[in-house]
């Protein structure tokens, strides 16, 4: 495999509502930050992947068709990337396998989603005949894995709020950011409505329309360059007997592939930020350990001493994550862009000083889809 | 063999669309009987207009007023129209290249026969009398030479932003060949399960194949209505389309002998006292209200029995 780079990174302004654009022009939005930013421009690109979430979700099936023109696509092969939550960190890994494969000199890749176009609730609880009509979305999914979490690690209470009320503070130090709120405390997380018990409504995600884009090159192409050392994707089914939901098998030996591929054998020590895709607030210390960064029970003693916070010894999601802006189709993007922007030193006013090697994360599903990237500063 | 049971499964769900500026610009302009195009990069007038070039992919501004009259450049006839189609009668899909344009529109002719319809045949726009700024505002093409109507006098009315797209979809779920026996068990307040043959896991509700050996999971298992919460959540958030008012919880339980748990509801206790390792047992609805469904079973409830010790369903969670 050769050597490949993100150059260019652009987002959108994230909102509940962007009833401004279309979804063409919300993917340009970033489409053409990311190209600016790379110093390059249409007949640059060779190619494009595109990335969004469950089609009913916004009742668009065929991508690809749709945007044809609006992602530069004419005359280019275009590839769609499905993988439920995970898919904008599947479009990455995919979009940077085919330039590190030697099939094309610079892609770009974009994911995106407009939620207001529909209600990601309901399409989650469609229900099916024959069965038991309880679901309650993704948070009456994932609420009882965390309890579960909790039960098993033997977390006091407050670790969800610590990691809501910094992922909010680090969301009102980036400019794109859906939800900025400097002031917010975990007490002010605890009195927040329990909405899917034992998640409150501080702990959860938005419903956000957005946009990312990366463009992937061989060679830099404006000096900037966020050099992809390992990519890791790894799949399983939504249920089995004797799955662990909490710390799936995909997710650690997606990790684990993941670090060996980066030469990395100490991922605390070694990796200075990372992006993980946190959508609910015990995501953070349930993806610590199952990354590797902490031993299994022993995640959320990072959160509570602190180290995941800006300054910290792993500062996690210091973008504010899934957690301050949620387009879902592009949440995945996000997190593997901003990592690439904090080792090109070009995330603003949420960088991590010095960070060098950065790792970006993403899953969806059942926390089923697992998609990750590391990034350094150096080619490797 | 037996037909698997099937049942109807209906999706629904009014889609909006942001049109944006260029495509908010052409439904605008419908509602005055305008149509509206936008000129590309190389010079050609694309109607309807394309808010990014095809060629350069640079965005595109020049809006250019076409005619709504026009030419079938190609056509296809359609004798027996489909529910939310333009015409409840025969008709044909037509390409139309309306007179000051260089691309083709797709739109419904209401031409009576398909003998009586040509490529090359000239077309004019039937405009609806109560225009809402959508693609149907032009109610269909009808053959003819005769001018376009005239444009109204644009109106204070805002600007198109947003158009509401309908999706129905009609579906027969069928249930598969493992899940009929299940199905008919319950018909019967029986739980049926299957055991894989290599892991000899018990699977409930039964799967045509073990999800981790591959193999078909031929053994039948008959299970009690009894079982053990692994874990659970309390459901307190309102959605659309929620079946059980809120607060209500959203329980997994495992019953006795079976290796998965599954989702299910908990009612007979306060939520706030409901605990992982609770013994419960299943509450069936009234016999003469049985079906196929899990929904046999309204709810659990607990079975006063001791909580099962941590240890016997943790490897479930």
């Amino acid at each position: 495999m050769r050597p490949a780079a993100v150059v260019g990174t652009g987002q959108t302004h994230h909102a509940a509502k962007r009833l401004d654009v279309s979804m063409a022009g919300l993917c340009r939005e970033a489409i053409d930050r990311a190209m600016a930013d790379a110093g390059v421009d249409w007949p640059d690109i060779d190619a494009v992947v595109v990335g969004k979430a469950p089609d009913l979700f916004e009742g668009v099936m065929m991508p690809e068709l749709f945007l044809a023109d609006a992602l530069g696509a004419t005359g280019k092969p275009l590839l769609r990337v499905h993988t439920a939550g995970s898919v904008g960190g599947s479009t990455g890994n995919v979009a940077a396998s085919l330039v590190q494969s030697g099939v094309h000199d610079r892609v770009l890749a974009v994911a995106f989603e407009k939620q207001s176009e529909s209600n990601a609730m309901w399409a989650l609880s469609v229900p099916t005949p024959f069965t038991m009509p309880v679901h309650a979305g993704a948070g009456g999914y994932f609420a009882p894995h965390v309890r579960a979490y909790i039960r098993r690690a033997g977390a006091p209470e407050h670790i969800g709020a610590m990691v809501a009320a910094k992922d909010r503070r680090n969301g009102s130090l980036n400019p794109y950011a859906h939800l900025k709120q400097p002031d917010i405390t975990v007490e002010s997380v605890r009195a927040s409505t329990m909405l899917w018990d034992p998640i409150r409504y501080d702990e959860t995600c938005p419903s956000s329309d957005g946009a990312c884009a990366v463009v992937i090159s061989a060679e830099p192409t404006s000096g900037q360059a966020a050099w992809i050392r390992a990519t890791a994707m790894r799949t399983e089914p939504t249920t089995f007997a004797g799955r662990d939901q909490v710390n799936p098998q995909a997710g650690r030996d997606a990790a684990r592939a993941l670090w060996r591929q980066a030469g990395i054998t100490d991922p605390l020590s070694e990796v200075d930020t990372a992006e993980i895709y946190v959508p609910f607030s015990w995501f953070e210390p349930m993806w610590l350990e199952n990354l590797g960064f902490a031993e299994t029970g022993q995640g959320w003693k990072l959160t509570e001493a602190g180290e995941t916070e800006i300054g910290g010894r792993l500062p996690v999601n210091p973008s504010g994550g899934v957690l301050s802006s949620n387009p879902i189709g592009a949440s995945g993007l996000l997190r593997f862009a901003e990592a690439a922007m904090q080792v090109m030193g070009t995330a603003g006013d949420h960088q991590v000083d010095g960070a060098r090697v950065a790792l970006g994360h993403a899953y969806g599903g059942g926390s089923q889809f697992f998609a990750m990237w590391v990034v350094g500063s150096e080619k490797p | 063999m037996t037909r698997p049971l099937s049942a109807p499964l209906d999706v629904g769900f009014d889609y909006t669309r942001s049109t944006g500026p260029t495509l908010g610009r052409f439904l605008t302009d419908l509602r005055h009987r305008r149509v509206t195009g936008i000129r590309g990069a190389d010079g050609r007038v694309h109607v309807p207009p394309l808010e990014y070039d095809p060629v350069t992919a640079e965005p595109l501004s020049e809006f250019v007023g076409v005619a709504s009259t026009g030419v079938v450049r190609g056509w296809s006839w359609i004798p027996d129209p489909l529910e939310g189609q333009p015409l409840d009668r025969p008709f044909a899909w037509a390409l139309i290249q309306l007179d000051g344009a260089d691309t083709a529109l797709l739109h419904a002719v209401d031409a009576g026969s398909p003998d009586a319809i040509t490529t090359g045949a000239r077309v004019r726009a039937r405009w609806r009398a109560a225009r809402v700024g959508a693609i149907t505002d032009i109610e269909y093409f009808e053959l003819s030479d005769e001018p376009a109507d005239p444009p109204t006098d644009a109106s204070p009315d805002n600007d198109v932003t947003m158009v509401v797209t309908p999706v129905n979809l009609h579906y027969t779920h069928s249930a598969s060949p493992t899940e009929d026996p299940f199905l008919r068990g319950l018909m019967e307040g029986r739980l049926i399960a299957q055991r894989c043959p290599a892991c000899e896991k018990v699977y409930f509700p039964p799967r045509p194949a073990c999800p981790t050996d591959g193999v078909p999971t031929t053994d039948q298992v008959e299970l009690s209505d009894r079982g053990t919460v692994t874990t659970f959540c309390i459901v307190n958030v309102p959605f659309l389309g929620q079946r059980i008012p809120p607060p209500y919880v959203s329980a997994y339980v495992l019953l006795d002998g079976a290796d998965i748990p599954f989702l299910h509801l908990l009612l007979g206790i306060a939520p706030e006292d409901v605990r992982m390792g609770m013994r419960v047992e299943a509450v069936w609805k009234p016999r003469e209200e049985w079906g196929p469904t899990m929904q046999n079973i309204d709810h659990f409830r607990p079975s006063g029995e001791p909580d099962a010790p941590f240890d016997s369903y943790s490897r479930h969670l």
